[in-house]
């Protein structure tokens, strides 16, 4: 019999509850408020009153409402049929929800109970298997969705049974396992996992080696992130930190995206309904919204199911990884998050931290960050969550608690400026302060040298001397004026102008720009470092800006090619003939 | 407004400046109540303890007043007899007349389902080039106007309420003075727009926790025409800024421990709430926010500002440009996020190129202008940028220009033929190609240089 209760107190969304019995920090439970059920989480327990952070509205909520507790935490479902959809923060399904408003305690399954799947079996009766093993599989859209023991499962398993190729529901058994005290399991293709915890079901979690292409010039070539990476991307309002995250949503070599849309704009969110079931992985050439799960908590919906939702999409996407996929996590944004976060620590009357955040939340981040990575997983293959959040720094002041605790967690920094977003040079990624650590790691370098080519990093790091000697150049332009330096500090200016126009800034919204394979990258980033490497002679600043523009202006018509084409072919030959 | 089931208490425990303590039961949270007569709201519930807030204080309020629960939150009742009217914060009429009669809607309503929101991808056409060229208006959209108290913001958002193509206009007025409140109603009646338009208005008279629910009220109405009679509604919210006040004080008096710039900690949560309401609905209704914060000192980093710019879909900037003596919608700080989806497809190909083109000259002739600041002398270059930007800034920045979205590009194109060479300018060669003044392919006035 589970536990029951009565509302004994109500301010705002946190309920103060008089319970009948054993509860447990964390765990849910439903008040009844007339026939609406309001799922809640418990936050406080002292002596019989529990306080419980209510996931919706409190309005016209009367103290003696009955409460029942669940008995276990937060969890998410987990099975086939995830993929393409949109949940709201406790993993709703919004498409299945009637009417244009979202009333009050209205809840969908997450998955589809009644489909059958095509079940192919990978393990056989007498395996050895422990969480996270591959049973069997079915065809998930285009991935292979393995159908793994349950990570809850702790311990060694013996197969005793399992079904043959076949169609099933997600609820029928697909294998019966025997644990060392000789009970049989009945395995489904479904399992719950509580969201809050980090999936363990690996053997090991190395060091990322490989650089996961965003097709984002910025990134790739000047600043990497690898797959299994972290990495966040603070930046002001209107620095266009979601048309990046969009960009990469869109772009990334990755088989899964889940995208966590956290307290921001509804249309930003309908911005992906609208366009991602007609754009094409160019990776694949499938359908974006095949491989993108979306979940959705903007800014004005509840602000505790809000903090769920990061955990949400992070237990459906360490799901995934232990299919051996790859699976890239973009949050926009963690500060809501914290937010989320602070509100309720207030509302405990918890002893503020600074700017009244909660004192734990450099903690908290730093978890939350931990658990993307790559993975070697039981039976030997690798998976990887890549993790990128934005930040929205209150003032666009990168001291804040939210952007500080962050940078210690994520090892890729991506500093949005105010200044590059007021001169329309997107995407505004400062090429001086942002930073990959991932740049240092000896397997990063090595997977570069393979794979782009050898001394890559060498090469990046001269194309940010470049820009750094650009700038210095600049600074003296300014205080001694046009004649009053020499005019290689023009020429030197103008090349880190050359770079920043041709590399670094990259136009989202057209069809060839905004996308940069690494071949490109790679062609390019050559051109440009060669004609830096050149030494010109002008007679006068003058003729030194003209030249540089007329220079930007044919790069960029070449940006706006195909790749490869007669037309890039074509601007390259004036190019040549330019600079000749 | 009262009726048979309404309980009655006559004994108040505690009283603060803004809240009343009381035992009672059977008390919903949000619940409205009378207290000696003033509208009150429950904020918190605590075993049998309930606390109101008293929106218009409780000053000469006694223990033995009269407190009467009314059964339910805060509503108003909506039907088409809203149209032409002016409320106050509790949707009661302020400029006579009858209480118009309709169905009652809880204010501050449940939140529309993400997934069955429509793109906004209608322009709605302002004629000020500074916004319709630079800076475009979409339905569904919600933006604000950071502007300085002194700048004349309600004017030109009575400007936009009457040439904006919106089959309801919907004023919420928050804090305003006496007088801009009779502009307003005077330029809606002299306009003779007053049928299409509903107001609810909160002045500087009134106690200043009332302007919580105006922003409410305000939107209970625009939902009301948008989602029921499937119109398009735009919502004018004046000022912001003295709506966040207000919270702030409604939280410190709550003992709340306050975040950045004495602000409640929930700030963000408070505001969205309020601009995503703004939305592209199926049936062809949308509701188009469009806001005034006031700055203090220009300070954007403060949290009013601050939080609302990360809410909003853009804001806007006004500023009076020194060299020719007009108000002009800054280019550089405003921004329209949602323009992406029409420019270029509901208007013409060549709109995000010139666009872009234009500013970035401008900002060369800001560099320029600085340069000359600092005694340095000018290149050619240099001089034409800043004839250029002198053009630009009255022809099309300029708020009081009003003219059609193509003839701006028009003129645009005017401008670049006359200071600059095609290259100058980096535009795509195609439109070159098709728009350059005095080309072959392009009608218009050829090229001056």
């Amino acid at each position: 019999m589970a536990t029951q209760g009565k509302v004994s107190g109500i301010v705002a969304n946190m309920v103060v509850v008089k319970t009948e019995g054993a509860v447990s920090q964390n765990e849910i439970c439903h008040v009844k408020d007339g026939d609406v059920s309001l799922m809640a989480e418990v936050i406080k327990v002292i002596g019989d009153e529990a306080y419980i952070q209510v996931f919706d509205s409190t309005r016209g909520l009367r103290v003696g409402a009955a409460v029942e507790f669940a008995g276990h935490m937060l969890e998410v479902t987990l099975a086939p049929g995830m993929l393409s959809r949109s949940y709201d923060g406790l993993q709703n399904d919004l498409e299945k929800m009637d009417g244009i408003f979202i009333e009050r305690g209205s809840t969908t399954e997450p998955i589809d109970f009644t489909a059958e799947w095509d079940f192919t079996p990978l393990a056989k009766s007498g395996d050895r298997v422990v969480a996270g093993w591959w049973l069997g599989e079915v065809p998930e859209i285009n991935i292979t969705h393995k159908i793994m023991l349950p990570f809850t499962m702790e311990g060694n398993y013996t197969v005793k049974s399992i079904a043959a190729k076949g169609r099933y529901k997600v609820t029928d058994t697909i294998a019966v396992v025997t644990d060392a005290q000789g009970t049989d399991h009945n395995i489904t293709m479904v399992q719950k996992w509580p969201v809050k915890k980090a999936v363990k079901a690996y053997t090991e979690k190395p060091r990322p080696s490989k650089v996961m292409e965003t097709g984002v010039r910025a990134i790739d070539t000047f600043n990497p992130i690898t797959e299994g990476g972290t990495g966040f991307i603070p930046g002001p309002f209107g620095a266009g930190k979601t048309v990046l995250q969009h960009a990469i949503s869109k772009q990334a070599d990755a088989d899964v995206i889940m995208v966590v849309a956290c307290g921001e704009r509804a249309n930003e969110v309908v911005e992906i309904f609208a366009e991602f079931p007609h754009l094409v992985d160019p990776h694949t050439g499938h359908k974006l919204m095949e491989r993108t799960i979306i979940i959705c908590n903007t800014s004005n919906m509840p602000v505790a199911a809000r903090e769920a939702s990061v955990y949400t999409g992070m237990a459906i996407s360490e799901y995934y990884r232990a299919m051996g996929l790859k699976v890239l996590v973009l949050a926009d944004s963690t500060s809501r998050w914290a937010q989320a976060l602070r509100e309720m620590s207030n509302r405990l009357e918890e002893l503020p931290g600074q700017d009244a955040f909660p004192m734990d939340l450099s903690a908290i981040i730093s978890n939350f960050y931990s658990r993307a990575g790559l993975v070697t997983l039981p039976g030997g293959s690798t998976g990887s969550v890549t993790f990128l959040g934005t930040v929205s720094p209150a003032g666009g002041n990168l001291k804040e608690p939210v952007t500080e605790s962050t940078k210690k967690a994520a090892r890729c920094f991506y500093a949005l400026s105010q200044a590059r977003a007021d001169s329309k040079r997107y995407p505004a990624i400062d090429p001086l302060d942002s930073y990959s650590k991932y740049l240092e790691y000896p397997e990063v370098q090595e997977y570069l040298d393979r794979t782009i080519e050898s001394g890559w990093v060498d090469k990046v790091m001269s194309g940010k001397t470049l820009v750094q000697r650009g700038k210095e150049a600049a600074e003296q332009i300014n205080i001694l004026g046009d004649d009053g330096v020499p005019v290689e500090y023009h020429e030197r200016f103008w090349k880190s102008e050359l770079l920043d126009a041709v590399i670094l800034q990259q136009d989202a919204f057209d069809n060839i720009d905004a996308y940069t394979g690494f071949e490109r990258q790679k062609y390019m980033y050559n051109m440009i470092l060669d004609i830096c490497g050149r030494r010109f002679e002008f007679d006068g600043f003058e003729s030194c800006s003209s030249f540089f523009k007329e220079l930007i202006n044919l790069f960029k018509q070449m940006n706006y090619t195909e790749f490869d084409s007669p037309a890039f072919h074509d601007y390259r030959g004036r190019i040549e003939a330019k600079i000749s | 407004m009262t009726t048979a089931f309404q309980r009655v208490y006559t004994k108040i425990d505690n009283i603060t400046k803004a809240t009343v303590t009381l035992r009672a039961s059977g008390v919903g949270n949000d619940e409205l109540a009378t207290v000696g007569g003033r509208l009150a709201q429950v904020v918190k519930i605590s075993g049998a303890e309930v606390t109101l807030q008293v929106f218009a204080g409780t000053e000469g309020i006694a223990t033995n007043d009269e407190v009467i629960f009314h059964g339910e939150p805060p509503t108003l009742r909506v039907s088409d007899a809203l149209a032409g009217r002016f409320f106050n914060a509790y949707g009661e009429p302020i400029e006579g007349g009858p209480k118009p009669d309709g169905e009652a809607r809880q204010i501050g309503g449940p939140t529309v389902n993400p997934f069955r929101r429509l793109q906004p991808s209608e322009l709605i056409a302002t004629g000020i080039a500074g916004i319709d060229l630079n800076n475009t208006i979409v339905t569904g959209q919600k933006i604000p106007f950071f502007a300085d108290p002194d700048q004349p913001y309600n004017q030109v958002m009575a400007t936009v309420a009457l040439r904006a193509q919106a089959d309801k206009i919907i004023l919420g007025g928050m804090g305003l003075t006496n007088d801009d409140y009779l502009y307003f109603k005077n330029v809606f009646e002299n306009a003779g727009a007053l049928d299409r338009i509903v107001s609810f208005v909160n002045t500087t008279e009134n106690p200043p926790v009332e302007r919580l629910l105006v922003p409410d009220m305000a939107l209970t109405a625009a939902e009301y025409f948008a989602v029921d009679k499937g119109q398009k509604v735009l919502v004018l919210l004046t000022d912001m800024t003295l709506y966040a006040d207000a919270l702030a004080i409604v939280s410190n008096r709550m003992d709340q421990i306050p975040s950045k710039d004495s602000m409640p900690g929930s700030l963000y949560s408070d505001l969205s709430k309020i601009y995503e309401k703004a939305v592209q609905l199926p049936n062809g209704g949308s509701i188009t926010i469009i806001a005034v914060t006031t700055l203090s000192g220009g300070d954007i980093t403060h949290a009013i500002p601050d939080n609302t710019g990360y809410i909003t879909e853009g804001q806007l900037f006004l500023r009076s440009d020194s060299d020719t003596g007009r108000v002009i919608v800054d280019p550089f700080r405003s921004l329209s996020r949602l323009k992406q989806l029409v420019i270029g497809q509901k208007t013409r190909a060549d709109h995000p190129q010139v666009m872009n083109a234009a500013v970035r000259l401008y900002a060369d002739a800001a560099g320029a202008k600085s340069k000359l600041e600092n005694g340095f002398d000018l290149s050619d270059y240099d001089e034409r940028t800043l004839r250029f930007a002198r053009d630009y800034s009255e022809k099309l920045l300029a708020i009081d220009v009003n003219v059609a979205i193509d003839e701006m590009l028009d003129e645009a194109w005017r401008l670049f033929a006359l200071y600059f060479s095609p290259a100058e300018t980096a535009i795509k060669q195609e439109l070159i190609d098709k728009h350059w003044p005095g080309t072959p392919t392009a009608a218009g006035t050829p090229a001056a240089i």
